[in-house]
């Protein structure tokens, strides 16, 4: 069953067509991966998606309702959370308050209450605290739990984007390029975690990647965009060995 | 030092992290609520006005320090607050209902401002609000009925219900009401900061492209921002009212905001102390400063004050950009781990990654 479907999307800016006529669905509880070269649409598609941009043609459906011209706001409240490709997390905070502003379209009391912290939004927080951790938990951030995000590594930040997403408990987790600049070790922490996200939580996750031994491990199905058009759909080894893609990654083979 | 073991979610919600962190605020409140005991009443003057500006740079604070909107016109809503009272006031109104609408006024028209503020950010939106606090000067002195006009208007005194309080007949119940309203203000501060209001106000000023995406309505928390901060520095504005007795426009001048603005900065961006911290600098400096010239020579030095308080603005700007409660932190962590090396810990990180904004 499709869990979220792209209707022939496109999207231009002036006269260049970063997205053009992509269709594809994503079925529940599979790990969907958009591959492509540089400029070919992916973080277009996903920055759609999150309603940053406004499609110009082509729809969006997530469980059969109409996503396409929501506000950007009310994406996560949908079951869509995101990570972003140059992390974007809040600098000036403590990983524990990042992961809790993962939390706000979960929030119940209103800023009134919150003023005076009453007891509803005591109770509220812990809730909210008792998300957080197992999300820490489950990412291994236990060590960080109380650091500003300003002064760590690079690889815990990517985990931390990864770990606000997942705070809001979402039905549709978009991976932003999760193992870009991480070491080899790390990418494998990122494979297991995205393994154990499908299986045991039952996410549905559409990743953007371009370390080819990472989608071809974790993918169930592989879309390969050139130039904002879709050229393959499949498996990874099917998609790895189509010649539409080699020819779209290494340039044309001698016709010779 | 003292390590504290969290045991429960609720070492992480509570105001205080331990019961001796809490002592310390009660003897703190305790020794405030005492001081007119202590002190001269022209002294408690002085702190009176030290508490004001702790309100109205609690106000700023939430604004500048938190959602990162800067306001360079923020004395426009010290005069809302300070004209509606003396409106009021002098209608007869209760100061238990009087007060509350002056911080509401100043709070509305505050909301009504960031619709347009909306649309700005950084440099634009500081120009803009700087524009505002200039017109807002001319708005008091066309507005003459309500205002009084360039000569002004007269506030009386407070009358709560079987009690009247004039800053001069009874400084120290004007300082009690003053320390009443800094220590709720102040409350209601933390509580936002430590819930998802605060949180998502925090999200703004450090990305409002991640913000968005999780979920925080960038509009309605900029305006909920500007209607909190307003409302309190209104509030301020209505207790400073009371403070001067009589006033005119050239109480909110266009000065007056950038001082708040300094104030908060001097004081350590983002954090409840810095208010009361620059506070203090604002208010008790121009004192020493007397004090000090005083056993030098008997002339008045015209500029003397301003120039002393820039060149300390200067200082800290380029010493310590967080501020003097930066600095206390510092001088704190530094004796509770004495002995070791810590000459590293506050070296400014270098930053290897910026990222490009979505805009």
């Amino acid at each position: 069953m499709s869990l979220f479907v792209a209707e022939n999307l496109s999207k231009s800016f002036g006269g260049v067509h970063a997205v053009d006529g992509v269709s594809f669905e994503v079925h529940k509880g599979e790990v969907f991966t958009i591959v492509g070269p540089n400029g070919a649409g992916k973080s277009t598609i996903f920055n759609l998606i999150s309603r940053f941009y406004d499609v110009s043609t082509g729809r969006m459906l997530l469980d059969g309702e109409d996503i396409t011209h929501i506000r950007p706001d009310e994406v996560i409240g949908h079951g869509i959370a995101r990570t972003f490709q140059n992390i974007e997390l809040f600098e000036h905070s403590t990983v524990l308050a990042n992961l809790l502003v993962g939390r706000h379209s979960r929030r119940s009391a209103n800023f009134l209450k919150n003023l005076f912290f009453l007891p509803s939004v005591r109770a509220e927080e812990r809730a909210h605290r008792h998300a957080v951790e197992e999300v820490i938990d489950f990412l291994d951030l236990q060590a960080y739990r109380d650091k500003m995000i300003a002064g760590l590594p690079y690889g815990v930040r990517k985990v931390v984007e990864i770990g606000r997403a997942l705070a809001c408990g979402p039905q549709l987790l978009l991976l932003d390029e999760p193992a870009s600049g991480l070491s080899v070790e790390e990418t494998q922490d990122v494979a297991y975690w995205i393994e154990d996200m499908q299986k045991d939580m039952g996410l549905t996750i559409l990743m953007v990647e371009h370390d080819m031994s990472l989608v071809a491990q974790v993918s169930n199905r592989v879309l390969a965009l050139a130039d904002g058009k879709p050229i393959a759909i499949g498996t990874p080894a099917e998609v790895q060995s189509d010649p539409r893609v080699i020819e779209a990654y290494l340039g044309m083979e001698d016709a010779a | 030092m003292r390590i504290h073991q969290k045991t429960s979610y609720d070492d992480d919600l509570n105001l205080f992290k331990d019961r001796y962190q809490a002592f310390w605020y009660l003897a703190l409140i305790v020794g405030a609520v005492l001081l007119p005991f202590v002190i001269d009443s022209y002294y408690i003057g002085e702190v009176v006005l030290v508490l004001i500006w702790a309100i109205a740079g609690m106000g700023l604070m939430i604004l500048a320090g938190h959602t990162g909107q800067a306001s360079l016109g923020h004395a426009a809503f010290l005069a809302c607050g300070a004209y509606m009272e003396a409106w009021l006031n002098n209608k007869g109104v209760s100061f238990l209902i009087s007060f509350p609408l002056a911080g509401l006024f100043a709070g509305v028209v505050g909301a009504v401002i960031a619709i347009p503020a909306l649309r700005m950010s950084g440099i634009y939106l500081a120009i803009a609000t700087l524009a505002m606090g200039i017109v807002a000067e001319d708005v008091i002195v066309l507005a003459e009925p309500f205002t009084g006009g360039v000569s002004g208007t007269f506030v009386g005194a407070i009358n709560l219900p079987g009690l009247e309080i004039d800053r001069y007949a009874n400084p120290s119940a004007f300082y009690w009401l003053c320390l009443f309203v800094t220590i709720l203000v102040a409350f209601a501060y933390a509580n936002l900061l430590r819930s998802s209001t605060g949180r998502a106000f925090v999200a703004i000023r450090d990305s409002e492209v991640s913000a968005k995406a999780m979920g925080i309505s960038i509009a309605r928390f900029k305006t909920l921002a500007f209607f909190l901060s307003c409302f309190v520095t209104g509030l301020a504005g209505a207790l400073m009212g009371h403070f001067l007795g009589a006033f005119n426009y050239e109480a909110f001048l266009i000065t007056v905001s950038i001082q708040m603005l300094l104030m908060i900065v001097v004081g350590g961006m983002g954090s409840i102390h810095g208010a009361f911290f620059g506070a203090m600098v604002v208010g008790f400096l121009p004192q020493i400063i007397t004090l000090i010239r005083q056993q030098v020579s008997t002339n008045a030095v015209a500029g003397l004050d301003t120039g002393i308080f820039a060149a300390i603005l200067v200082a800290i700007i380029i010493l310590e950009p967080r501020g003097l409660y930066g600095q206390w932190m510092k001088t704190r962590i530094w004796f509770e781990l004495f002995p070791l090396a810590r000459r590293d810990m506050f070296r400014r990180h270098k930053s290897y990654l910026k990222t490009e904004r979505l805009k």
